[in-house]
């Protein structure tokens, strides 16, 4: 396949930002799918740093192939989401979140500590495997998928059991379960999600998983909306682009990125791209 | 046999003893209630028969099965559906689709084959739209299945209630004050619907305040006042049961009235 050259020319200069379209879309789903069934948990960046730490380590120190690194890496979050959900899932709102914050600080701490995964000065030269074909396509699957989930018995499910989880549960719901399968669910998609950006950018260190990625991440489902799947990926892209429109304004880009959260957060409590997908697939 | 009885059943809250020590039967088949004076504890029972709330004591037996652990959503799935006396639809979803929802312990297909969009899916799907439209058709709401359900007026949102409790076609139907809120006419046509469900072989339980819509309704009646049952009957033998009328009145206005009643009698 050949690309034409103006387009690799564009691939080249915008290869970050376009690697941050993917993995922050996955990142936005991963939050997508617990606030979908009512829950508040800031554990994703935590699960992303597991994901990234495992994938680069599976790498560098025992030299395996991208294709079992991928998955692999989604095995410790989802190891650490049913350790934290079992015993964390009876609490709710921000309970739940308080608890997620500090598991995640643990990890990020034990990542400061720990010699052999690089201290603070994090982990270097991970081999560049990740493809923006890959990022990509994981996000279009996996966005496909929650659209099908979501038009079914089981997004109606998760829509009940978010408005009201005691007549969920009155329906005959098994609204722990939900819970749990959303949590673990979540956890592959940042998961791979870090997995992907490791081994995107070569170099990866403990303060990029810790609390200001997880509210990050929260920030998008909050600004796209969680109505439907593409709502926070469109979150996702519109926070990631929009620092790079504003390039010109360097004085007030952080201060009119936070303006434009808090307006949307305040007048769109729906979300930027708030339209409620139908629930039956029939 | 018993479709559902419980011994002993006791809720403890700090302070207060909301349900105690209930003896509750109710047969297979036919419409029964539940009532007494406000306070007396009998939405406090309805959420332990449905698992809402854990019993401090006691036990409940479902269709021959012990139930009292079993959480919510099990009792559920055994065939025990029910409304709430504040409602509770899910709100920013459709009529069709709150009805939809009542399905769910009834549908099981995987989220493998879901994604898959397999004929197994769609031909599930396609059966609950179906099963869910005639449960509306079933409560009159046949026209509104696309309207948001809290666009619904107050006494179609307890229809449509009814109707998401309906469509798992479950075998004992608890109806938290059906009539609440309602006028005359659209509680004539809820005693109808009621009547028409019990016909077609759900057995209902139902807690009301309108005495004569239990009365005209139910075969049997169970009386509980501060939270003990303390009568329990045909709707003859309740109206004329003297600690049932002391419940509602107080002692001494019935003890008044039972003297006037005694007084006209003898002239």
């Amino acid at each position: 396949m050949t690309i034409p050259p103006w387009l690799d020319d564009f691939l080249w200069t915008y290869q970050n930002l376009i690697h941050g379209l993917g993995v922050n879309g996955l990142l936005a789903l991963s939050m997508y799918v617990v606030l979908a069934v009512g829950q508040l948990s800031l554990g994703q960046a935590a699960f992303m740093g597991l994901g990234a730490y495992s994938g680069a380590l599976l790498s560098m120190k025992l030299h395996w192939p991208f294709a079992l690194v991928l998955p692999a890496s989604c095995v410790p979050p989802v190891v650490f989401a049913l350790i934290i959900g079992v015993p964390t899932l009876r609490l709710s709102g921000v309970y739940l979140a308080i608890a997620t914050i500090g598991l995640g600080e643990v990890l990020r701490s034990l990542y400061l500590k720990w010699d052999y995964v690089g201290g603070a000065l994090g982990l270097n030269g991970i081999p560049e495997r990740a493809e923006t074909w890959m990022m990509f396509l994981a996000l279009g699957l996996a966005t496909l998928a929650l659209f099908l989930i979501g038009r079914s018995r089981f997004g109606r499910a998760m829509e009940a059991m978010r408005e009201d989880a005691t007549g969920a549960a009155a329906m005959g719901i098994d609204v722990r379960r939900y819970h749990l399968v959303a949590l673990v669910a979540s956890a592959v998609l940042a998961g791979l999600a870090g997995s992907l950006a490791a081994h995107a950018s070569d170099f990866i260190s403990p303060n990029e998983y810790g609390f200001e990625p997880a509210v990050t991440i929260l920030s998008f489902a909050l600004l796209g909306g969680i109505g439907n799947p593409l709502a926070p990926v469109a979150g996702a892209w519109f926070l990631t682009l929009l620092p790079e429109l504003m390039r010109d304004l360097p004085e007030i880009r952080l201060a009119l990125n936070g303006a434009i959260i808090v307006l949307a957060v305040l007048f769109l409590p729906r979300g930027l791209f708030g339209w409620r997908m139908k629930r039956s697939g029939a | 046999m018993m479709l559902l009885s419980t011994h002993n059943l006791t809720r403890r809250y700090a302070g207060l003893v909301a349900v105690d020590a209930v003896r509750l039967e109710i047969p297979e088949g036919g419409i029964h209630a539940v009532i007494g004076p406000n306070g007396a504890g009998k939405t406090t029972l309805f959420n332990l028969l449905t698992g809402i709330v854990p019993p401090s004591e006691g036990g409940i037996v479902f269709d021959g099965q012990d139930i009292a652990a079993l959480p919510a959503h099990r009792r559920a799935a055994l065939g025990m559906a029910r409304t709430f006396q504040n409602i509770r639809l899910f709100s920013s979803m459709s009529v069709l689709e709150n009805v939809l929802t009542g399905l769910h312990p009834r549908l099981s297909v995987g989220p493998l084959a879901t994604v898959l969009r397999l004929d197994r899916f769609r031909a599930e799907e396609r059966e609950a739209v179906a099963s869910a439209k005639a449960a509306l058709a079933m409560v009159g709401l046949a026209m509104e299945e696309n309207a948001p359900a809290d666009a619904l007026s107050y006494g179609d949102q307890r229809r449509l209630e009814i109707a998401r409790a309906l469509v798992a076609a479950p075998r004992l139907l608890l109806l938290d004050e059906p009539a609440a809120g309602m006028n005359p006419a659209e509680t004539a046509a809820l005693a109808d619907l009621v009547r028409r469900i019990a016909v077609g072989g759900t057995t209902v339980l139902l807690v009301e305040h309108d005495m004569g819509f239990v009365m005209e309704l139910s075969e049997t009646i169970t009386v509980l006042n501060f939270g003990r049952k303390i009568f329990a009957g045909t709707p003859e033998q309740v109206r004329a049961e003297p600690a049932v009328v002391e419940a509602y009145l107080g002692a001494r206005l019935a003890a008044k009235l039972r003297a006037q009643a005694e007084a006209q009698h003898g002239q």
